[in-house]
């Protein structure tokens, strides 16, 4: 097991540049988990980090072994595919000692290890099934095992859990968490699902636009998001964003909306920007009769265990999470205001939010 | 109305009329065949009766007269010879004539074998390579040569056997076994590497990325992971192959002689004393018919959803 380090890593592909100038330390024995949405480049940094993909600038770190340009079966690693991509002409056993194969290990050690890793999967039972008769959660353990078993470097995981259906994703996830701490192995972990990223990882890199926004565990990310993009895509719903016409200054702690003042945390940054925004999660809103920002309730979504409230205001449609007990009609003038002081503010021209008594 | 089956399923009235038009088609294209095996059975004088005899007495002269080479004698001399040592000798002396030695045909009919299987399996092997390469590769100017690999076929072969003839006597290929193997797999190789693209194009690259990083080579990939999984369109590119080479005449006619004639060339030369011998030539056929038909048998699973050009995966 190693950590596994990229510096200025960039990758284009002629004149689309899908990984820009990317720095990135994963810790040994980490679940590291790369998301963001489609396109943003999170598949491109594995698959180069795998040597699936030669980098055109920059360095990957194995350890202290700098494998940028090695081959893929140079890398001593392991990679699970989004579909699994098991070998159709063999059954699960082959499948288990392909990779053992090549690398010599004697026939008496390769039945242990796939004996051992089978085991450990839970697939000890169908050992010589063929590959087209199992079921998604199946052929998913049978990757991770053609993963396992050859105690690689790191494991890297492409949406592995993506094409199961929900139930099994779930079940998955549990079980995926459980083999990362049983055997303790160094994992990069891709997928555009913000919900299995908060779950399996220890740390959280989100992506977009080839660039790494943010690196950092997940209730960082959720409550100090760094940039506006990470604010709105962590969160279900996602943050909700005011726009302020107005520069921000130096210890600044009260901010005037439409005639209201509402107090923000202490800031440390001056933006001069006209296109500031105020930020906040729908859970840290409330609903108020006096001294808030106006609006009417557009929809109520029921969640079971909370409510989703949007209301219409003059700055666009605010959603917050109320208590279930609370009863509001659709057009129905309320007013919302923050419950407490976890609000932050967006530089209008860099969308970074800005340092503060909150985002220290 | 009967609600007991899909609308997708066809009705009873069509399956019956599809295996009827089946079936008459199946009997029209057998006909031929079946009278070319039963003349090969016939002797001498029921093959040429007329009318046409079906049912007759079977015999195996036809074979006997297309692997020797017999001579006529007078009754005198037969009678003074020892008695036959077995029974395609004294089939032979009731015709008058003597065995004098083995024909040629033996020797033809594995020049097309050894030919005929060496240029498939050559024109297979370099094109699923071709193949692999145009589709998992960026290279450059790839449409043009794709086209241009196509375009070799756009003239009849024949339309090129002047320049060939000269180039392989000029280059001591003519009337040899590895002359004919090249120009088969040359005629083969564009039809293989534009069926074997389209099968390769279909295996997500993920298989030999996984074998990669489970540390094999690129070569090794390919051979352990892609060809497998390749082995429906190999089956039918290999079985078009076959085909073509088992069945080429006219360049066998122009290029080969002695050491290296196949046997399309040859069986048409199968001519009797006294007018045709249609026997030895219908058993001739036969067996010519039979290695392909038997390669086609063997690989029959593969073709049939090799046809469909992979349409049908996963």
């Amino acid at each position: 097991m190693s950590q596994i380090k990229i510096a200025n890593l960039q990758k284009s592909f002629g004149d689309f540049t899908a990984v820009k100038n990317s720095n990135l330390t994963i810790n040994d024995k980490e679940f590291f988990v790369l998301l963001g949405p489609s396109g943003c480049g999170k598949t491109t940094t594995l698959r180069m980090i795998a040597g699936l993909e030669l980098p055109t600038s920059g360095e990957i770190y194995l350890g202290e072994e700098e494998v940028g340009m090695l081959r893929a079966s140079e890398r001593d690693i392991a990679f699970v595919f989004q579909l699994f991509a098991l070998y159709p002409h063999m059954n699960v056993k082959n499948n288990l000692s392909f990779p053992l194969k090549m690398q010599g290990y004697s026939r008496s050690e390769i039945k242990t290890r796939v004996e051992e890793a089978a085991k450990l999967l839970r697939i000890d039972h169908i050992l010589n099934s063929s590959i087209s008769s199992l079921s998604g959660g199946d052929r998913q353990r049978v990757a991770l095992g053609r993963a396992l078993v050859r105690r690689p470097k790191a494991f890297l995981m492409d949406e592995p859990l993506g094409t199961l259906d929900a139930e099994f994703r779930e079940l998955m996830c549990l079980e995926l968490k459980k083999l990362h701490i049983d055997i303790g192995a160094t994992t990069v972990y891709v997928t555009h699902d913000q919900l299995e990223a908060m779950s399996l990882a220890d740390r959280i890199a989100v992506m977009d636009g080839g660039e790494i926004l943010q690196a950092d565990e997940p209730a960082v990310i959720y409550n100090k998001p760094a940039t506006k993009f990470v604010a709105s895509f962590i969160g279900s719903p996602g943050m909700n964003f005011i726009n302020i016409d107005q520069g921000i200054s130096n210890e600044q702690s009260t901010l005037n909306i439409e005639g209201t003042d509402f107090k923000i945390p202490k800031q440390y940054e001056i933006s001069k920007s006209k296109k500031n925004s105020f930020g906040i999660r729908p859970e840290n809103l409330s609903l108020t009769n006096d001294g808030g920002l106006k609006g009417s309730v557009f929809g109520v979504e029921y969640l079971g265990s909370r409510k989703i409230v949007t209301v219409k205001t003059n700055f666009g449609e605010i959603k917050v999470k109320t208590n279930i007990s609370t009863s509001v009609k659709i057009n129905e003038n309320v007013q919302v205001k923050p419950s407490n002081n976890n609000i932050i503010i967006f530089d209008g021209e860099t969308d970074r939010s800005l340092k503060s008594e909150f985002m220290n | 109305m009967d609600t007991s089956r899909s609308y997708l399923e066809p009705s009873s009235f069509s399956k019956k009329l599809a295996a009827t038009i089946i079936i008459v088609y199946t009997v029209i294209t057998l006909i031929p065949i079946s009278w070319m095996v039963m003349t090969s059975f016939k002797n001498v004088n029921s093959a040429i009766s007329y009318p046409p005899e079906v049912f007759f007495e079977p015999s195996l002269e036809g074979y006997v007269n297309l692997f020797t080479n017999r001579s006529r004698q007078s009754q005198e001399y037969l009678d003074s010879l020892p008695p036959p040592e077995n029974w395609y000798e004294e089939l032979v002396r009731s015709r008058e004539m003597v065995i004098t030695g083995p024909s040629k045909f033996l020797g033809r009919y594995s020049n097309s074998m050894i030919i005929g299987f060496g240029s498939t399996f050559a024109s297979v092997f370099l094109g699923a390579l071709a193949a692999y390469a145009f589709s998992r590769f960026r290279v450059p100017l790839k449409d043009d040569l794709l086209f241009f690999i196509l375009s070799t076929r756009m003239f009849p072969p024949i339309a090129v056997a002047v320049p060939i003839f000269i180039m392989y006597r000029k280059l001591g290929l003519g009337d040899t076994h590895l002359g004919m193997i090249i120009l088969y797999t040359v005629v083969n190789l564009s039809l293989a590497v534009w069926l074997l693209k389209g099968f390769m194009d279909e295996i997500p690259k993920e298989y030999e990325e996984a074998a990669m990083i489970d540390g094999y080579s690129r070569l090794q990939a390919f051979f352990k992971v892609v060809l497998p999984q390749a082995m429906t369109g190999i089956a039918a590119t290999a079985i078009f192959c076959m085909i073509f080479s088992w069945n080429e005449y006219a360049f066998a006619v122009l290029l080969t002689q002695f050491n290296a004639q196949t046997a399309p060339p040859f069986i048409p030369t199968i001519i009797g004393e006294g007018g045709l011998d249609w026997p030895a030539i219908g058993a001739g056929t036969t067996l010519f018919l039979l290695p392909v038909m038997i390669f086609t048998i063997i690989l029959r699973k593969h073709l049939l959803r090799g046809i469909t050009f992979g349409a049908v995966r996963k």
